[in-house]
């Protein structure tokens, strides 16, 4: 259901919501960028509505929020083993289109992939998404070529302009704080600005900066590609690009003993990257992707065929973060419409 | 909802010693398991590792180890009258109805016995069930034999070509790779002949291709391939190999699928 109402109404309904929810949105962290002087945005729990960072893409995703970086799966004894409690209380996550198509590959992985995930799924089911518009694209997203520009399997919209907001909430709950809200406006004759009822229509892009055209062709044959060489040797293999992705979904295992007392641990998973020595290295030292041309080969043709080959949609949902964060300044959409451009 | 990643804790029942590096420990455990299948064992403050499944009974699991990375050192140096975490079975396993009638031909490698044992010994025991069974197995030395107690009773009942890469002057055995004994393998029938290879990743490439030569199809030959695993269920996504995941889709693979895994 769509509503109008002022900012302070609009902040009166995220007050009541943080009651209720662990809320998540791209908040800015003023100096803690990479370089001196740089603010990073990136998932947190803001205060207010007006501390979430609206107009700009977080540097990295929400699935941090879903998907720990290290995340306890149990605590040991000499042989026993306790499971830490999960959230206890519902989460509310802000989040832009593109990553919302993205929660539906974290989900295919963690939840429709053979075994489903324990500690995935108990968060998963705690929470809820508020869609954030977009109302003109980022430089280096290219939502619109892989589909991911619109969404409308959101519990709510909302959207915070200079001197009103915007509602559209479809889930009971959040609809709840601001029925309440339109309630008491109605029975305060006072008030002079009542909430109006209106139609909300999501933003989104229709065009981007960015365009990508995916490569049809794609088999077996296009791992011997020369463009994998020249990669190879551009990649450090720092592995930013998988902890930017919003659909990267790797993990590894640790186990991490007490100082205190060596019998006591904890075995944890941590994010992984494909990118990084170590990621195919079995006991014993063999490696099965040592070359860095390998392994970009590897990371781009699950994004955009391996994936698709399993699941029926492509992995990538062209929210242009790993072009963003790439040290190197290698540009993963441009190297898919290389690989177009080759198949011409 | 069942939490896979806890493991149980399972005891020790025995220790068969094969090599100084090799051993072979029977684990507890009760439920349905398939040769070829694997558990995530591990010691905590250790880790897990991914290990096959070299032998089944009632209530027990044979997991036969080699002491090669941070896990199986520590599983090497504190076994003695103790107990290991498990989690498993995982993966799919060898399907001995596959084999059944058939010229089977098992060709392993080292530690690559362990996976397939379950099927040599099946058909073993249960000639009949089989047109005939033949076992190449390939060791690094003579000192490197695993299951010496098997091949006794194997000598006896199928054929066996055991082999060693290199051996000390006296040795009697046979000496050479197992591809090298491929070519004079006698097959009466190539439509009815089926092929097992399990070990090493370059061992798998040259004795398929070896097999290939004799004018096997490739859908009579099936491979078993070992990868990092971290999870076993299709989640941490490192024994991934294109739109394969290796744990949950292998790590058995009849050949006209296991040809298209380039990792």
């Amino acid at each position: 259901m769509g509503y109008q109402v002022t900012c302070e109404q609009a902040e009166a309904v995220f007050s009541s919501w943080k009651e209720q929810y662990d809320i998540f949105a791209p908040i800015r962290m003023e100096g803690e960028g990479c370089f001196s002087d740089t603010d990073v945005i990136r998932y947190g729990q803001p205060d207010r509505l007006s501390d979430i960072v609206w107009d700009k893409k977080s540097d990295y995703s929400f699935k941090e929020v879903l998907l720990k970086i290290h995340e306890v799966l149990f605590y040991f004894t000499e042989d026993q083993t306790t499971v830490p409690k999960g959230p206890e209380k519902e989460i509310l996550i802000f989040l832009k289109s593109c990553d919302l198509h993205a929660v539906k590959r974290l989900d295919q992985i963690y939840l429709k992939n053979g075994f489903e995930d324990f500690y995935y799924k108990r968060v998963r089911e705690k929470a809820k998404f508020i869609l954030m518009g977009c109302e003109t694209t980022c430089d280096s997203g290219f939502c619109v070529s892989m589909g991911t520009n619109y969404s409308d399997n959101y519990d709510g919209y909302v959207k915070l302009e200079a001197d009103h907001a915007l509602f559209d909430l479809k889930e009971g709950g959040l609809l709840e704080s601001l029925e309440v809200l339109v309630s008491e406006a109605e029975r305060d004759l006072n008030n002079a600005a009542k909430p109006k009822q209106i139609t909300v229509t999501p933003d989104y892009v229709k065009e981007n900066k960015e365009k990508v055209t995916l490569p049809k062709n794609l088999s077996n044959e296009s791992f011997t590609k020369e463009i994998w060489k020249e990669y190879g040797s551009r990649c450090i293999g720092c592995g930013r690009c998988n902890f930017a992705c919003p659909t990267c979904t790797c993990f590894t295992m640790q186990d991490i003993y007490y100082k205190e007392n060596a019998k006591a641990g904890e075995r944890r998973r941590v994010w992984a990257s494909c990118q990084v020595d170590g990621y195919t290295t079995m006991a014993g030292g063999h490696e099965f992707r040592k070359d860095q041309g390998d392994r970009m080969r590897f990371k781009v043709m699950h994004k955009i065929y391996d994936y698709e080959k399993r699941f029926g949609y492509p992995m990538c949902v062209g929210c242009g973060r790993c072009d963003d964060i790439c040290p190197e300044y290698i540009s993963y959409s441009n190297c898919v419409n290389r690989l177009a451009k080759e198949e011409e | 909802m069942k939490n896979e990643y806890i493991p149980q804790l399972s005891k020790i029942r025995e220790v068969i010693k094969h090599t100084e590096t090799e051993y072979t420990f029977r684990m507890e455990f009760k439920g349905d398991v398939k040769p070829g299948q694997f558990f995530e064992v591990s010691i905590p403050k250790y880790g897990e590792a991914p290990i096959s499944v070299s032998g089944i009974s009632e209530n027990t699991v044979d997991f036969t180890i080699r002491k090669v990375g941070k896990v199986t050192n520590e599983i090497f140096e504190n076994y003695v009258g103790d107990s290991f975490f498990i989690r498993g079975p995982y993966g799919n396993g060898f399907d001995v109805d596959n084999y059944k009638g058939k010229n089977l031909v098992v060709i392993a490698g080292g530690t690559g016995l362990s996976p397939v044992r379950g099927v040599v010994e099946y058909f073993a025991r249960h000639k009949e069930e089989v047109d005939n069974l033949t076992l190449i197995a390939g060791f690094k030395s003579p000192d490197d034999v695993l299951f010496k107690e098997d091949f006794d009773f194997w000598n006896e009942t199928i054929d066996v070509i055991m082999t060693v890469d290199g051996a000390p002057e006296g040795y009697e055995g046979h000496v050479g790779m197992v591809t090298k004994y491929i070519p004079d393998l006698p097959i009466a029938d190539t439509e009815n002949t089926v092929f097992i290879c399990v070990g090493p990743p370059v061992m798998i490439k040259f004795t398929v291709m070896e097999i290939l030569k004799r004018g096997i199809e490739e859908k009579n030959i099936w491979i078993s391939h070992e990868r990092k695993m971290c999870c076993g269920l299709g989640k941490c996504g490192h024994c991934k190999i294109g739109s394969t995941y290796v744990c949950l889709d292998g790590p058995v693979f009849n050949y006209v699928d296991g040809k298209n895994l380039i990792d």
